[in-house]
């Protein structure tokens, strides 16, 4: 798990890409899309801790 | 022009005073649109509608943030040359840093693109904020693919004679030649970014100017309201935070 996990950042060697048909995407950019789709939900449902609320 | 000859009584409020007979100046006619179109508290409020108080409101900010970033370490780039940012370890590290804080304002710039998007955030005589905001993210990827182009290493090499099939393709090759560095290089640190920094700049100014986009309102809450800026459909009336 340690070594396949290193061996996804290791930006020193060939990157890792993957083919779906007609698609082909990196794992880095597929991992980086996938993280904006996570912050963007959290953005929506986390509350906002408005100004004053620690006085109600 | 009209000349003044009391210029005894000169003081600097004086001078920009709005007197009857200047009224038809340029000076005077732009002025008064733009104080009409941007009241200063308008221009820099206090307070904002109660649903701004939301994490997706943050990412244009956050955008905006590491638009400043890339600007600044851009500049010191532009200053001490490409040896510097290639050899020493400070140049690395600012070089690092212009690259890393293009990469959170392409992430945090979609972000914000999808909140916007789904928010239909041109409602409201919006549509001016919304494509000015598109217009800025292409010609802000121009400025990063130049970007990557003026790295002078092995991956600029590949990047360039991967795109210029594609650039000559559209038939513009014959003007921007993406394997020339000196051309490349000049985009990147000139032309595009002043386009991107007007862009923006002009996009922050409408939404100073127009107001953040409300959130849409459940069906049996609709009301339509006048507005100085025209009709709008909103929720009911929130409270100011």
């Amino acid at each position: 798990m340690g070594a396949s996990f290193a061996s996804l950042i290791n930006m020193n060697g060939p990157g890792h890409y993957i083919h779906w048909g007609i698609i082909q995407i990196s794992v880095a950019n597929l991992v980086l899309i996938g993280v904006m789709v996570l912050v963007f939900i959290a953005a929506i449902l986390i509350p906002y801790r408005r100004h004053g609320d620690g006085d109600r | 022009m009209t000349l003044r000859t009391d210029l005894d009584s000169d003081t600097s409020a004086d001078v920009v005073a709005d007197l009857p007979e200047d009224a038809d100046q340029w000076t005077a006619k732009l002025r008064h649109a733009a104080v009409e179109a941007l009241p200063p508290e308008r221009l820099m409020p206090d307070r904002q509608p109660a649903y701004v108080a939301s994490w997706i409101y943050v990412f244009g900010v956050l955008t905006l943030a590491s638009l400043a970033v890339v600007i600044v370490t851009g500049t010191v780039l532009a200053v001490f040359g490409p040896t510097w940012w290639h050899v020493s370890s400070e140049g690395l590290f600012v070089n690092s840093l212009h690259l890393w804080s293009v990469e959170v304002f392409f992430f945090t710039m979609i972000v914000h693109l999808w909140g916007k998007f789904f928010m239909a955030a041109w409602r409201g005589r919006r549509r001016a904020t919304w494509i000015t905001g598109v217009v800025s993210f292409v010609v802000s990827v121009g400025a990063a693919f130049t970007g990557y182009l003026s790295q002078q290493n092995f991956d600029s090499q590949w990047i360039s004679t991967q795109a210029k099939d594609g650039i000559n393709s559209t038939g513009a090759g014959a003007i921007f030649n993406v394997t020339n560095f000196g051309q490349m290089l000049m985009w990147h640190i000139m032309l595009l970014p002043l386009v991107v920094v007007m862009l923006v700049g002009v996009h922050v100014l409408l939404v100073r100017r127009r107001g953040v986009v409300p959130p849409f309102a459940p069906p049996d809450r609709v009301v339509r309201e006048e507005e100085p800026t025209g009709l709008r459909e909103t929720a009911a009336p929130v409270e100011q935070r």
